[in-house]
């Protein structure tokens, strides 16, 4: 293995950590704020590739039902409790939310989808299809069980992930899909050829972890997620609704799935079931970094991404193995040093 | 009754089933066996102990593969091959839930999908387990020269041994290790404060549901005749676990309604939907992942509760049979230096709860230990109970030092407690409840508990349980669930459930709180009576009348250090106490 193989496995390693450490944070963000192992954050990525693929061929994604019949049952949700409280006058704004606005993105992708416009533009519809998806299924599945243990949630995400992969292959079809680069472009820097699709995926994913840290350190809705994640009960007290925090993070993490998707659109051939081990792989950084702080999640996720570059180069048969098994030195290390019994809610 | 007759007529429908049906549901039966198997592991493991596994089909998948390779390649008999796949399926499980059990539940979901996958990929990609396109021509079982190559002649084999398994897993949850494993989903806490090693013990359940997910994979390979990694991948773990949260994640039962209904159902979908959608493809998934989302929201029990519901529960439970006492532990002669605690510290963060605190505590007398609000007894309790550890300082029983030990460790020296805010499993008896207590007066593990060879132990513990019931004046409500009680009454099951342990020092925490008057009085009696008998008694209570007419001396707490220590009547007219409760006297 010469110097060059070394610094083009890098950079492959690189860019694809760069997108599993988007994906990390997000996971790390949506449990810490609502106790949800999000494993179905990796449709939103399948999701938002495949739509990407669709759109540049001139096809109306399938994410468009999806949105569209998402939102309509989160609004039965919601008319329904509404109905119950007798609170009718938040009706218009839900209605607004979850059926006009999916329905407006609905009809803009179906116009804009025979006019193959520049894949930037391309990036922003996928981007409107597929973020409205996260708030849509927090409300549905998630909001309902609030208060249900960390376990149940994860058996829930588990049932999530099903659904939407099962609606994944009736919408897009069991062939694996590959979208053209943003840039085909090659530069050389210093002895190595770089693309400048990684150098875009990089840039975009150093961006997002910036404005992200914007949010929570700037804005007040950041704020009131930081509370709630550190303290559920406080942050109710002083007036943070649990649904807003719930599904303020869900889009959020639906954002990152989506960036993460038009990202890697142009670099694997996704199919509608692939965006799952993508997703894990997030969390395999997120294990990797402890599943606390984001920094460490993000150096966890970096290494995942050298990890899997490597071990595609020298025993490709077994990557995935090797990857998934990097978490169990992590966990050896973890529980020879935590000492805790604890208790969980009821 | 009614549950026999259900019982009878189960068994005969799965004993004359292969006689009329055709061959098709025969090998769906056999289908459901196998789930069942798999799926009763995970009642154990996610029902009744919490732990959530997606990984129970790599389980499978090792011990399918094992006797596959052992049978094709070196023609081993599927006899030895048997115990050659659980010894390799335990390996992996024991190494797993070593590493990953102690560590906070989603670790473990989590980490259970990831070697799922790395497994399925390590299947896959082996050469001599025949990468994607796996290993056929895998021998059927042979019974006494009789060989089982056929679904038909399969089909007793995996249905005796399913059945056998939900007997055995029965037996395990009535019995005392399994009030223990009950015991891990909520009540770790409480469960270590009796001696439960709760750590070996989810490894040991842990381990179980892998082995009935091995036993399945061996019936799986001499069954099908042929394993590849298809079977073994993550969707079948899902699957396993949908199928006992359907059933009812904490009733044996369950596993059989679950495994079932949804074999059944994926088999339906598998053929319905396809032509429905006009393209080929697993499209059931949607379905199952709706309607598992729709289950949980409405309930978290499954169906099994529902079902269980159209049986009604005898009327009369059994009467709790007389048997042998249980051998007690001496006690250590009045007077003598029992407890010492010296110069005890307790920091949470900034907050010092409890600081440079010193009092001993000596055999045959009840001490108080009192304070206002916030003034640090509790964490002083917790930090003698081993729940907490000191930052500093030391504490000694019977001249060992108690403050670098487990909470069950500490148990296994005669020290019990009872909890300030009540600890009790509020779905089990009240008889259940304090036979918990006495975990650690019985020996019988698992294994003996699944065969039923530890009865004569069991009602002795069960006597022992019953014996302190009545002797806290709670006869009556023996066989009702705990959660039932009124609150008051739950503290009373408390106190039964330290002394079914046994104790020579007895660690209560606001005993009295929430009792009527006529209780307090009886609870007073009892204390000065288990005095009498030579127990010595650590109080921590509010209730200053309570406390005045019965301890020997108090230890009086604020802001986490003593204030004044001395008999009852010096500490009344402490002004320094007096100062601290200023208007605090009740």
């Amino acid at each position: 293995m010469n110097l060059d193989t070394v610094l083009w496995l890098v950079q492959d390693g690189i860019s694809n950590g760069a997108i599993y450490a988007l994906l990390a944070l997000a996971l790390l963000l949506v449990f810490a704020v609502t106790r949800v192992i999000f494993v179905p954050q990796g449709e939103f990525i399948a999701y938002a590739a495949l739509s990407l693929t669709m759109l540049q061929a001139g096809q109306l994604p399938g994410t468009v039902y999806v949105l569209v019949g998402g939102g309509l049952l989160a609004a039965a949700y919601e008319i329904a409790a509404a109905l119950r409280a007798r609170a009718g006058a938040r009706l218009p704004r839900v209605l607004a939310f979850y059926v006009l606005l999916p329905a407006a993105i609905a009809v803009l992708a179906w116009w804009a989808a025979p006019r193959k416009f520049d894949l930037w533009v391309q990036a922003l519809i996928v981007l409107g299809l597929v973020v409205p998806l996260g708030p849509i299924l927090y409300r549905i599945a998630y909001q309902p069980l609030a208060n249900a243990s960390v376990v149940v949630l994860f058996i829930v995400s588990m049932a999530v992930h099903y659904a939407l992969t099962g609606l994944g292959l009736l919408f897009f079809g069991g062939e694996g899909l590959r979208s053209a680069a943003f840039s085909d472009a090659q530069f050389k820097l210093g002895v190595v050829n770089v693309t400048a699709q990684s150098v875009l995926v990089v840039l975009a994913s150093v961006l997002v972890m910036l404005a992200l840290w914007l949010f929570f350190t700037r804005s007040l809705y950041g704020k009131a997620l930081r509370a709630t994640a550190v303290n559920r009960v406080g942050a109710r007290l002083v007036g943070i609704p649990a649904e807003l925090s719930g599904s303020l993070s869900f889009l959020l993490a639906a954002f990152i799935g989506a960036v993460s998707g038009v990202l890697v659109a142009p670099i694997a051939t996704i199919y509608y079931d692939t965006g799952f081990l993508i997703g894990l792989k997030g969390f395999v950084g997120a294990i990797l970094g402890g599943m606390a702080s984001y920094p460490l999640a993000a150096l966890g996720a970096l290494a995942v991404g050298l990890l899997e570059s490597f071990s595609s180069f020298w025993a490709s048969a077994f990557k995935e193995t090797i990857v998934f098994t990097a978490i169990i030195p992590v966990l050896v290390w973890r529980s020879l040093t935590s000492r805790h019994v604890e208790d969980e809610e009821e | 009754m009614r549950g026999r007759v259900l019982l009878a007529a189960f068994l005969a429908f799965i004993a004359l089933a292969p006689l009329v049906l055709p061959p098709f549901y025969v090998t769906l039966f056999n289908y459901i066996g196998l789930a069942t198997l798999v799926s009763l592991g995970l009642v154990l493991l996610t029902g009744v102990a919490g732990l959530v596994s997606f990984g129970q089909q790599a389980f499978v998948g090792l011990a399918a593969y094992t006797t596959a390779v052992l049978t094709t390649q070196y023609a081993a008999s599927p006899w030895i091959t048997l115990f050659a796949g659980l010894a390799v399926t335990a390996a992996v499980a024991l190494f797993l839930g070593v590493i990953t059990l102690r560590l906070s539940g989603h670790y473990l979901s989590l980490s259970t999908i990831a070697w799922g996958i790395a497994l399925y990929y390590l299947f896959g990609n082996l050469q001599f387990l025949g990468q994607y396109s796996g290993i056929d021509n895998v021998p059927p079982v042979a019974l006494f020269g009789w060989s089982l190559d056929t679904g038909h002649r399969s089909y007793y084999l995996i249905w005796c041994v399913t059945l056998a398994a939900l007997i055995a897993a029965q037996n395990l949850l009535d019995s005392r290790s399994g009030r223990a494993i009950r015991a891990l989903r909520f009540r770790s806490v409480m469960a270590e404060s009796f001696g439960v090693r709760t750590a070996s013990l989810k490894v040991v359940v842990f381990l179980y549901a892998a082995l009935l997910a091995g036993l399945s994979g061996w019936l799986y390979a001499h069954f099908l005749r042929f394993v590849s990694p298809q079977a073994f991948g993550v969707n079948a773990g899902i699957d396993y676990l949908f199928m006992a949260v359907v059933g009812g994640a904490s009733q044996v039962w369950g596993a059989v309604v679950g495994a079932s209904l949804l074999t059944v159902l994926k088999e339906w979908l598998k053929d319905i939907l396809p032509r429905l959608f006009g393209q080929s493809g697993s499209y059931e998934i949607i379905v199952f992942g709706v309607l598992m989302v729709l289950l949980l929201h409405r309930t978290r029990d499954g169906l099994m509760p529902a079902l269980a519901r159209l049986v009604p529960p005898p009327r009369v439970p059994p009467a709790v049979a007389a048997a042998p006492a249980l051998a007690r532990r001496g006690l250590p002669p009045a007077g003598e230096r029992l407890l010492e605690v010296r110069a005890a510290e307790k920091h949470f963060g900034g907050l010092v709860a409890v600081s440079g605190l010193s009092f001993d505590l000596r055999s045959g007398e009840i001490l108080g230990l009192i304070g206002p609000n916030g003034a640090g007894k509790s964490t002083m309790f917790n930090l003698i109970t081993g729940v907490l550890r000191a930052d500093a300082g030391e504490i000694r029983f019977g001249g060992e030092r108690l403050d670098r030990l487990a909470s069950s460790e500490i148990a296994r020296r005669g020290i019990c407690r009872t909890f300030q805010h009540v600890n009790l499993i509020s779905s089990m008896s009240v008889l259940e409840n304090v036979a918990l207590g006495a975990h650690l007066r019985g020996r019988q593990g698992t294994v003996a508990a699944m065969l039923r060879l530890e009865r004569a132990e069991e009602a002795q513990l069960l006597a022992e349980a019953a014996r302190q019931i009545e002797r806290v004046g709670l006869g009556e409500q023996l066989h009702q669930a705990a959660g039932s009680l009124p609150l008051g009454r739950q503290r009373v099951v408390e106190i039964a459930r330290a002394l079914a342990g046994d104790p020579v020092l007895l660690l209560l925490d606001e005993p009295a709180a929430g009792l009527r008057f006529a209780e307090k009085q009886a609870l007073a009696g009892l204390l000065r009576k288990l005095r009498a008998e030579g127990m010595t008694i650590l109080l921590v209570e509010h209730d200053m009348e309570f406390v005045m007419g019965l301890v020997d001396r108090l230890v009086v707490m604020d802001f986490g250090e003593k204030l004044a220590e001395g008999l009852p009547r010096e500490i009344q007219r402490n002004p320094a106490v007096l100062e601290a409760y200023l208007g605090g006297i009740e």
